[in-house]
């Protein structure tokens, strides 16, 4: 039996415990807060479509400063060392954390859903919940695959702001760059396929309305991708 | 297959970092119920031997059995028998101390009522009971360490690998984690690593000495005192003419050696005598009176113990020694 939801639940309940969750935590809703607030405005159409794009602005920087502890200090600490005595696999470690971390996503988004209440009871006519309902599943594969990127750039350093630097670049390049790379019409054919088949775009069709398996299929292999690459970095230690 | 049928038993085990040979083709049995010492200088490859025992870095070559089991490809029963404190006695700080061997205890694939019966008991035996409810981080050195011990013996494991485990606490601290461990053998076989011979000395059944990768030396902590015998010095301070006392000091029955040195003080009338004794003798009382017949003030009489690093150069020599002659014969 696999011990993932115990390290799982370590790693959520420390989160409690840890100031730079609840800095971010605070951040993360002032922030999407006052993007709903701008939104709710009489005479704006009842819907949070910009609400999930700028989410996923705020989840860039956001998730690399949840995630950076997650390994980086179990190396810097040596705590490894008493885990990887202990009787259970890498996966399990790696697996563990990386549901501890979407279990705190979680969390964070949970207050977002008062959001949708506001809008059920202020818009008339009643609104459509079809796009918030893919926003939502959007937005939960995004953290997913950001946790796991996160994730896999905190096994690699014994720092956690290196941890976090490389995190916060890497989502950079794959979400904010092809944005602005897909708004210029200049840009060369391949170069946009290339930032077509990234996180943005495939991210805006959720937040559309658009439930589509390719991008289900892509988020989830891209997560599942970065929890192997994880696991590979923890083993390397025995490979000295 | 191996030699030995010891509770561990380790063969021709070797480890490789990059350039650096840190463990070299160690071989030894610990047979159940026995206290082991690994001794040796920092660097000597102790920590890279119990890593590897506890299967957290796997052996470059060589192999080892712990409980039976084979280090490298039988690891997780491996982890299930071995009870490990980590050198530095790394803990997460920001939990508290029992719900830390809860964790633990889960891990270890205990269920609610054995880790309930267990974290009482191990909270009990290393006298924790009163700051189970303290978080990890707050907690001193010494309760730190304790918690670690508690750790490992939370899953009650027939093997207990602790390394420096009395590293950093206090002398009453000390004393009791030595108790601690010594009352512990019996029903765990312990290995435990330091670089303090009395340590060895207090605790341990057997001794391994080991420096630069190698074993240079086992045996009882009662053999390994009478070598450290050898090289201890008498050290007799006083006013006197150097080759007068040199010849008076020589004719000492039991003195094998004399050599004196200018008194370190800057006094240019002091000189000090280094005595070393045949094997058995005490020369302390004859020297000082020998000294006080001739009329010279004497200052101090003090025996000198060989430091760790003479012992070690001594152990290193007898075993080169040892293996010329071995090989002459």
């Amino acid at each position: 039996m696999t011990k993932a939801p115990i390290i799982a639940r370590r790693e959520l309940s420390s989160y409690f415990y840890s100031p730079i969750a609840y800095v971010a935590m605070t951040l993360f809703l002032l922030a999407t807060g006052f993007l709903f607030w701008s939104d709710f405005q009489p005479g704006q159409i009842a819907a949070m479509r910009s609400l999930f794009e700028w989410m996923v602005w705020l989840l860039v920087f956001v998730i690399p400063v949840l995630c950076m502890g997650l390994m980086a200090q179990e190396w810097a600490t040596g705590t490894v060392e008493t885990l990887m005595t202990a009787p259970l696999s890498e996966t399990d470690v790696i697996l563990g954390k990386f549901l501890g971390s979407f279990a705190f996503f979680m969390v964070l988004l949970l207050p977002t859903l008062v959001y949708v209440a506001l809008l059920g009871m202020y818009s008339r006519p009643g609104f459509d919940y079809g796009p918030i309902f893919s926003g939502y599943v959007g937005i939960i594969l995004v953290g997913a695959l950001f946790i796991a990127i996160g994730l896999f750039c905190s096994s690699l350093t014994k720092s956690q702001v290196v941890a976090a630097v490389a995190a916060a670049a890497i989502l950079f390049v794959v979400t904010i760059v092809p944005k602005w790379a897909s708004e210029k019409a200049t840009l060369p054919r391949f170069w946009r396929g290339v930032a077509d088949q990234l996180v943005f775009r495939r991210y805006a069709d959720f937040s559309r309305g658009v439930l589509d398996t390719g991008h289900l299929v892509f988020f989830i292999a891209a997560t599942a991708v970065f929890l192997f690459l994880s696991v590979k970095v923890l083993e390397s230690r025995r490979w000295k | 297959m191996h030699g030995g049928n010891g509770v561990i038993s380790v063969s021709q085990l070797t480890k490789v970092f990059g350039q650096t040979l840190a463990v070299d083709r160690i071989s030894f049995d610990v047979a159940e119920g026995q206290i082991v010492g690994f001794l040796g200088p920092n660097g000597a490859g102790k920590s890279t031997t119990l890593r590897m025992l506890t299967c957290y870095l796997p052996p470059t070559s060589g192999t080892a059995t712990v409980g039976g089991f084979d280090i490298f490809h039988q690891s997780q029963a491996v982890r299930q028998k071995v009870g490990y404190l980590p050198e530095s006695c790394p803990l997460y700080t920001e939990m508290k101390v029992e719900e830390y061997l809860d964790f633990r205890g889960q891990l270890r694939g205990l269920d609610r009522e054995q880790r309930k019966q267990r974290i009482g008991y191990v909270l009990d035996r290393c006298w924790l009971t009163n700051v189970r409810r303290r978080m990890i981080g707050h907690l001193s050195k010494g309760y730190r360490q304790r918690v670690g011990l508690a750790d490992s013996l939370l899953h009650n494991p027939p093997v207990l690998i602790l390394d420096e485990p009395t590293i950093g606490l206090d002398p009453t601290q000390i004393r009791e984690t030595r108790k601690l461990i010594k009352e512990l053998g019996g029903k765990h076989t312990v290995i435990l690593s330091t670089h303090i011979l009395p340590e060895v000395e207090a605790v341990c059944d057997r001794a391994i000495v080991i420096a630069g990768g190698r074993i240079v030396a086992q045996g009882t902590p009662d053999e390994l005192r009478a070598s450290r015998r050898m090289q201890a010095r008498v050290l007799v301070e006083c006013k006197a003419p150097a080759e007068e006392l040199q010849m008076a000091l020589q004719r000492v029955s039991g003195v094998r050696e004399v050599e004196v040195m200018p008194d370190g003080s800057g006094d240019k009338h002091y000189v000090v005598a280094a005595l070393r004794a045949k094997d058995g003798y005490d020369v302390r009382e004859e020297a000082a009176r020998t000294v006080i017949q001739h009329g010279w003030p004497l200052r101090e009489v003090r025996l000198e113990h060989a430091t760790l690093e003479e012992f070690f150069v001594q152990v290193t020599a007898n075993q080169a020694m040892a293996t010329v002659e071995g090989g002459a014969a």
